[in-house]
């Protein structure tokens, strides 16, 4: 039999209300509270051996303290899948069944599975990183949303065929899986059908949803030129010859910083581009077509601009997912505003 | 902090949530021209970092696409 960890706050852990939220974590052998209906639901596959329970005071805020203490007393314990709340919409239950269940994912690589209410602030944290279940607003869905899960849970366990999200009911991951539609139809006749259904005003699905496109806030303009500093950033691969950070040439997860003070332009051959998305020769004949630190260097000395930030950034912009580019994006950001960064020059590819 | 991106592919840029954009010359050479010299490249490019500067001193209300004059 498979074993689970469940894991409640203190409420639902039978622990108390809110006076007790600011209780540590603890883990206990079998089921506690609503775990009881878990442990019913996953028979005969699998059994809640552990409950891990804490106070969401406590978590949320000192919440590297107690993933930490968690993980090691997970560590002393052997089990297949960790299964956190339902949280409904309790805000600060569901953003500690995220943290908590993203943190155990990534130690002990076992499938995390939650249960939240899609308006629970922790849906949109976590939804790429973990499976979340969609479930109603409160504990009157208990047993529902208990069951969903347990049924997932199952298959999971017994390495089922799983099918996409919206069919199993969790809220979408945004990862792409290539897979037959079980129809036998080919893409060119599902692609026509789906045409004409647009055509005559009628509802499709798309077999390819886009990532809706997020809002960036206007920043302000420069108000000086000649007083500012700018920074050169790109998508185009250029690193110095060699790649040193091995920064991978497509679906990029890496950045590079490279000091660039004492250098008038991009030299060919100690730079290079490593981007595997078009033809690299005009790029390697002359780096400084992706980055124009060459023009730069002339408006800097023209006067044209206070000075050129001492390094410039790179990554690979090709295969790359949204969520890795934002992730790069913020990083690199933080430590333009760190370094006192004006603005920024991006040059994509 | 502004940003302005030069970039060939303006629709996706604007697509992704850049708010300053400058059109770029193409995808693998975006601020050069294998069909000009070195020299010609090094102006052309100048040109456009220079409209690139413009855009981070213009106060926008909305994503804008800044045209570079040929």
């Amino acid at each position: 039999m498979k074993k689970a960890v469940h894991y409640l706050n203190q409420f639902f852990g039978q622990i108390g209300g809110e006076n007790q939220a600011d209780i540590a974590p603890q883990l206990h052998e079998g089921h506690v509270g609503p775990g009881m209906l878990l442990h019913q639901k996953l028979a005969p596959v699998a059994e809640v051996t552990h409950t891990v329970i804490c106070g969401d005071n406590f978590i949320g805020s000192k919440t590297d303290e107690a993933i930490e203490q968690v993980l090691t007393e997970l560590e002393t314990i052997e089990f297949d899948i960790f299964i956190a709340g339902p949280a409904f919409l309790a805000g600060r239950y569901g953003l500690a069944c995220g943290a908590l269940g993203k943190a155990v994912q990534e130690r002990f690589r076992v499938p995390v599975i939650a249960s939240m209410n899609e308006e629970n602030p922790a849906v949109e944290m976590y939804a790429h990183e973990l499976y979340i279940f969609s479930g109603g607003a409160n504990a009157a869905a208990m047993r529902k949303d208990v069951k969903k899960v347990a049924d997932f849970s199952k298959r999971m366990l017994q390495a089922d065929k799983l099918r996409p999200a919206a069919e199993e009911g969790y809220f979408s991951r945004g990862k792409r899986l290539e897979a037959f539609d079980g129809s036998n139809r080919t893409g060119a006749e599902r692609a026509v059908e789906m045409l004409l259904k647009k055509l005559n005003d009628e509802p499709f699905h798309t077999e390819m949803p886009m990532p809706v496109p997020a809002k960036v806030a206007i920043a302000p303009a420069v108000e000086k030129m000649e007083e500012a500093t700018i920074a050169l950033v790109s998508s185009g691969g250029i690193v110095p010859k060699g790649n040193p950070d091995h920064i991978q040439s497509a679906s990029a997860t890496k950045w590079g910083k490279y000091e660039v003070d004492a250098l008038y332009e991009l030299e060919a051959g100690s730079w290079e581009t490593i981007h595997g998305g078009f033809d690299p020769s005009a790029a390697n004949q002359d780096p400084n077509v992706i980055v124009p630190l060459d023009a730069m260097r002339e408006l800097e000395q023209e006067a044209k601009l206070g000075s050129i930030h001492p390094y410039i950034y790179s990554t690979v912009g090709t295969g790359t997912t949204q969520a890795e580019a934002a992730r790069m994006g913020t990083e690199i950001a933080k430590d333009l505003q760190r370094a006192n960064v004006s603005a920024v020059i991006l040059t994509s590819t | 902090m502004p940003v302005v991106q030069l970039a060939n592919l303006v629709s996706i840029a604007k697509t992704v949530g850049a708010n300053r954009i400058v059109p770029a010359v193409a995808i693998p050479y975006p601020l050069g021209d294998m069909n000009k010299s070195a020299e010609e490249q090094k102006s052309l490019r100048k040109q456009r970092v220079e409209v690139a500067m413009q855009a981070l001193l213009t106060t926008i209300e909305e994503a804008t696409i800044f045209e570079v004059k040929k």
